[in-house]
């Protein structure tokens, strides 16, 4: 991408090649899922390193960072009345919607990035799903209908004016994982803009694993399920005998 | 306390499930059913998905019918050989039942049939005992002594075979026949089905209510173990850490729902539990016929 762009400007004969680009610091690029884990922050922070000053009267720079989850594949449904009660009557298939999505800017969304850029990069929520490749038909209500679900479970997170952009240098925000987190690699864009155009990109992963316990018995469950629902049964039979003989000594 | 659950992959306030274990274990302890037709429709409401929620429940009901059969074994009030012939007809109906579920789901009418299941059983099942503990009460008070009908239909079927327990000498075809239907909401209900086995059993069968209850403890525990063993292997979704905050309320709910129903006269105690179940009913009837807050839903798929 960043090879793209410069050969880009380079085409255009406009300013000298990357005069200004992203240096990246993770909080830590590894969440760990624990029996009590209850959500989490990650802190993204950076600066823009410059080779030469910025331009003289050259508009300020904006700051727009994507986090997002695992893809999965969804199905949307639509209720309709039938014979006096709703039954699910129409359906769309997403192939691949994240499971989480934030972006955080230093203002408002469309001020720092143009519509242009968003649709080249996709980084707002409707351009990510969209680029996946999910083909809706002209369902477009249910694409709609997907992001305000998501958006009000707070899967999908817009988080405008949250960068804290210090003297064009220094920029960080904290992104709030929820405590509903699925495992995976999260891929996180960082993107430096200016009056709405991408000058550059950078990009990382935040792994997302379960460890202890929880790693344990997901591992069990899937690769010996049998064995895994036989543990179950004999857990349900202990606690159940356990719980009678216990309360027979109470009693007698 | 929030608690992250490996299988379900939520976290939820372990307080609040041994709440709702304790809560349905008090109803159990007090009315002697299992608590599947409650605890079911609880989890879906603190947000476990549904397919977790089912065959969690199933591996839940496995342990407090265990203990309930402890006790029962010890006071000689289990019919094993109807136990057994229930079981069989109780598998075949299991595995149909979860043929259908599938069929369904890939429709997406799998709530649509969970909630009518549920609308259409606990409606005729809480009408009837809501009838039933009403003639008792009423007859408690006037002083009829209430007559039982020796024969019906059921005594005109081949097959006959002896159960010594229950002092029947009755056809097979009715206890298989029960057993399928019981199996087969116990697979798209993820109950034990004791709520629809019991009446049935007094009724239709005509077994002495002593050992009744024994009896539909012995055969539940074996097809919910059944079913917990199926989707622990088809869908890995029975949640052990979500199962054992639910047994440990449980338990304890459900000596204190014992203390409170010996305290209480047996009509009364049908009377309370059939206005439970018609309540249960019609929150699900309404969430049927209500325009619902929004129209659309997300559902990932497999």
């Amino acid at each position: 991408m960043r090879a793209l762009l410069v050969l880009l400007a380079l085409l255009l004969g406009l300013a000298p090649a990357q005069a200004e680009e992203i240096v990246l610091g993770l909080s830590r690029d590894q969440v760990a899922i624990t029996a009590t884990f209850d959500g989490d922050d990650i802190l993204v922070f950076g600066a823009v390193k410059r080779d030469a000053a910025p331009p003289v009267g050259a508009a300020p720079l904006g700051v727009v960072i994507a986090v997002s989850g695992p893809l999965q594949p969804l199905t949307v449904r639509e209720a309709d009345r039938r014979l006096g009660i709703w039954v699910n009557a129409a359906a769309v298939e997403v192939d691949a919607a994240p499971s989480f999505y934030a972006v955080a800017t230093t203002g408002p969304l469309r001020e720092v990035l143009s519509s242009t850029e968003d649709l080249r990069h996709s980084v707002s929520i409707p351009q990510a799903i969209r680029a996946i490749g999910n083909d809706v038909g002209n369902r477009e209500d249910f694409l709609d209908a997907l992001i305000r679900i998501r958006e009000a479970e707070g899967r999908y997170r817009i988080l405008e004016g949250a960068v804290e952009f210090d003297q064009q240098t220094l920029f960080r925000t904290q992104i709030g994982l929820p405590a509903n987190l699925l495992e995976g690699d999260y891929p996180t864009r960082i993107f430096l803009t200016r009056e709405g155009e991408v000058i550059d990109a950078f990009e990382t992963t935040i792994y997302v694993r379960k460890t202890g316990v929880e790693r344990w018995l997901y591992a069990l469950a899937h690769d010996q399920p049998f064995l895994y629902g036989l543990l179950a049964l004999a857990l349900a039979i202990a606690a159940g005998w356990g719980a009678s003989a216990a309360f027979q000594a109470l009693r007698g | 306390m929030q608690l992250y659950l490996p299988i379900a992959e939520v976290s939820v306030n372990a307080f609040l499930l041994l709440g709702l274990g304790g809560l349905v274990g008090l109803l159990s302890g007090m009315f002697g059913v299992g608590g599947g037709f409650l605890i079911t429709p609880l989890l879906f409401l603190v947000g476990i998905p549904p397919a977790v929620a089912v065959a969690t429940s199933a591996n839940q009901i496995v342990a407090s019918s265990f203990s309930a059969l402890l006790a029962h074994l010890r006071r000689r009030t289990v019919d094993m050989w109807m136990g057994t012939v229930l079981l069989i007809g109780g598998l075949l109906g299991s595995a149909l039942g979860v043929m259908a579920f599938n069929l369904l789901k890939a429709l997406g009418q799998v709530d649509l049939l969970v909630k009518l299941c549920y609308v259409v059983f606990l409606g005729t099942v809480g009408g009837m005992m809501l009838w039933e503990s009403a003639r008792a009460t009423y007859r408690a008070r006037s002083g009829i002594a209430p007559k039982r009908r020796r024969h019906n239909w059921v005594h005109a079927l081949p097959f006959k075979t002896r159960f010594r327990v229950s002092g029947l000498y009755i056809s097979v075809i009715p206890p298989l026949g029960v057993g399928l239907l019981v199996g087969l909401l116990s697979a798209i209900m993820g109950v034990g089905g004791g709520f629809i086995l019991i009446p049935a059993m007094i009724y239709l069968l005509g077994m002495p209510t002593k050992v009744v209850v024994g009896t539909s403890t012995f055969q539940i525990i074996f097809l919910t173990a059944f079913t917990t063993l199926l989707h622990a292997t088809t869908n890995q979704t029975v949640d052990v850490v979500l199962a054992l905050l639910l047994i440990l309320g449980g338990v304890i709910g459900a000596q204190v729902g014992a203390q409170i129903g010996t305290k209480l006269k047996p009509e009364h105690l049908r009377l309370l539990l059939a206005l439970l179940v018609l309540a249960v009913c019609g929150q699900i009837a309404l969430s049927l016929v209500l325009r619902p807050d929004d129209l659309f839903s997300v559902e990932p798929v497999g």
